[in-house]
């Protein structure tokens, strides 16, 4: 079987995951199963007006791509988009899309969140937040438990 | 050199983006780190944070103090990252 290429984009815009997931299975009679993840910008409580996403352009497409030729080499899919959006993002707003698809589940499953959890971990994005109450919001500070999730996927 | 600074690092330095000579003793990352840390007070401030810099040399991940700068053109300093 030829592996396939990730298509892993960064975008301001926002994206539609109809029409990502017919990206991957239209034309095709090999795909059994499609695992789809959208991360969305939460209101914390009505507490955040937005969050801000700052990227380091170049890096942040190589290092996803980096992560997504891993997961390539480690599950037989038969596609892998990721698509993460940089700039101001509204409470309800999607922020990142990760679509795997394989003949069967259990490979797309894992995928989708061995690249999520690297993503979290190695993609060079970071998040501010803006309050509702008007006053500066702080940089969002990275979570143990994300390394802890990342670490996990050595293990195996 | 081109340095790159993201996120809290960026503002608190103030600098997004600086070509910088560096002196001819700085061959490691390691070196690149202490020179960083001489450049004034607040270059020492957040360069003291040893284990939440993190740092891109040519757009990948390194944390190899000994690793070579030979052939680097740009090194980006931030904090843990946090997307997805």
């Amino acid at each position: 079987m030829s592996r396939i290429t990730p298509d892993i984009r960064i975008q301001s815009a926002d994206f539609d995951v109809a029409a990502e997931i017919a990206k991957l299975t239209d034309g095709r009679s090999d795909t059994g199963a499609v695992v789809t993840f959208t991360g969305l910008c939460r209101d914390e409580g009505g507490t955040l007006s937005a969050l801000e996403l700052e990227h380091y352009p170049g890096m942040a497409e190589a290092e996803i791509r980096r992560i997504a030729e891993e997961a390539v080499q480690r599950w037989p899919l038969t596609g892998l988009a990721a698509i993460h959006r940089h700039g101001r993002i509204a409470p309800g707003e999607n922020i990142v899309l990760v679509v795997a698809s394989s003949a069967h589940r259990q490979a797309a499953f894992e995928a989708a969140n061995f690249l999520m959890d690297f993503l979290k971990t190695r993609a060079p994005f970071w998040k501010k937040e803006h309050l509702a109450s008007g006053e500066e919001g702080q940089w969002v500070d990275a979570k143990e438990a994300d390394d802890d999730a990342a670490e996990r996927w050595k293990q195996r | 050199m081109k340095l790159i600074y993201f996120s809290w690092i960026r503002e608190r330095l103030d600098i997004a983006e600086e070509e910088a000579e560096l002196p001819e003793t700085v061959k490691t990352l390691g070196d690149l780190l202490a020179w960083q840390k001489s450049r004034g007070e607040e270059f020492e401030a957040v360069f003291a944070h040893e284990k939440v810099v993190r740092v891109a040399l040519n757009q990948e991940h390194v944390d190899d103090l000994a690793a070579s700068l030979e052939g680097v053109t740009e090194a980006a300093f931030f904090p843990p990252m946090t997307g997805g």
